[in-house]
């Protein structure tokens, strides 16, 4: 038989830290000169499912912060939607999230 | 001209075109899927790394294309990653081509079907096209695609409309402008018909 042994948990570290889980990925999407407002919207209403409320705010994102985080998940699910913002002519790129 | 419409009673996205705006379509489609098949998915320099020019024979492109047009068609998908962009390009852009290619190639069999002769010489010709939502969703890939390839090969930027319209009717730059507002018009009227 053994008993656990105490264990001190280091202090610093917050949950989010000392989570188990790969850090997740975001794909970015960039603002460019050519794209429809309504287009860009229509897009993310259509691939990724986003009510028109949520289409209309990261589309909006795009347009005035220059780029906007449109989802977040593993690098695999990522690059799938980078792809399929490249499929529909939308500038993306992928990072880690922050 | 008055671009696409949805049509109630049969659940289609429809317009009519003239012939002369029909085959301007076709022409625009016909370049964006000759530039797609032209350059070849190949590393921009194919002699500088014999390694990475036979990877890109056997399955794709890992650098991104020399042409501005295409280098923008198919971005760099990890900015700060070198060997994850490559990894990236490697494994789609020879299916993001061939699916770019196929939505150009739609348009034009769309056009031709609906009655736009190999050659346009007849004067009056109108052309009907009707189109199912998801063709009208691969009509407006298409259209993304070729106002990206004139706005990156006229230097279109946000916020220009006032200098393209102060160059003289007859500068070919404002010519080329205009088919891409018209376009642009054409995509418009596409969202509104897939949206109301």
């Amino acid at each position: 038989m053994s008993a656990a042994s105490p264990v001190e948990v280091e202090p610093t570290l917050t949950p989010d830290e000392i989570t188990f889980l790969a850090k997740p990925w975001v794909t970015l999407v960039w603002d460019d000169p050519v794209n429809l407002m309504s287009y860009v919207s229509f897009v993310f209403q259509k691939y990724f499912g986003y009510d028109k409320a949520k289409a209309e705010k990261l589309m909006l994102e795009v347009h005035t912060e220059g780029k906007s985080a449109v989802s977040t998940g593993t690098r695999e699910e990522m690059e799938r939607d980078v792809q399929a913002m490249h499929e529909y002519g939308l500038w993306a790129t992928m990072e880690k999230a922050t | 001209m008055s671009g696409f419409e949805h049509h109630r009673k049969s659940d289609r996205v429809i317009a009519t075109f003239s012939g002369f705006e029909a085959d301007l379509l076709r022409s625009l489609a016909s370049q964006m899927v000759e530039l797609l098949r032209n350059e070849r998915a190949e590393p921009a320099a194919p002699t500088a790394d014999a390694f990475e020019a036979l990877m890109a024979e056997f399955s794709g492109a890992t650098s991104p294309p020399e042409d501005p047009v295409l280098a923008r068609l198919f971005p760099t998908a990890y900015p700060d990653d070198e060997e994850a962009a490559s990894d990236f390009r490697r494994f789609t852009e020879g299916g993001l081509r061939d699916g770019k290619a196929a939505a150009s190639g739609l348009v034009i069999d769309t056009l031709e079907d609906a009655g736009l002769p190999p050659e346009l010489t007849e004067e009056g010709l109108v052309i009907d096209v009707e189109l199912t939502s998801g063709e009208a969703e691969t009509w407006m890939r298409a259209f993304t695609d070729i106002r990206l390839a004139l706005a990156t090969r006229l230097g279109v930027e946000a916020g220009d409309e006032e200098y393209w319209h102060s160059l003289p009717d007859d500068d070919p730059r404002a010519q080329a402008h205009d088919i891409y507002e018209w376009v642009g018009y054409l995509q418009e009227t596409l969202v509104e018909a897939l949206t109301s």
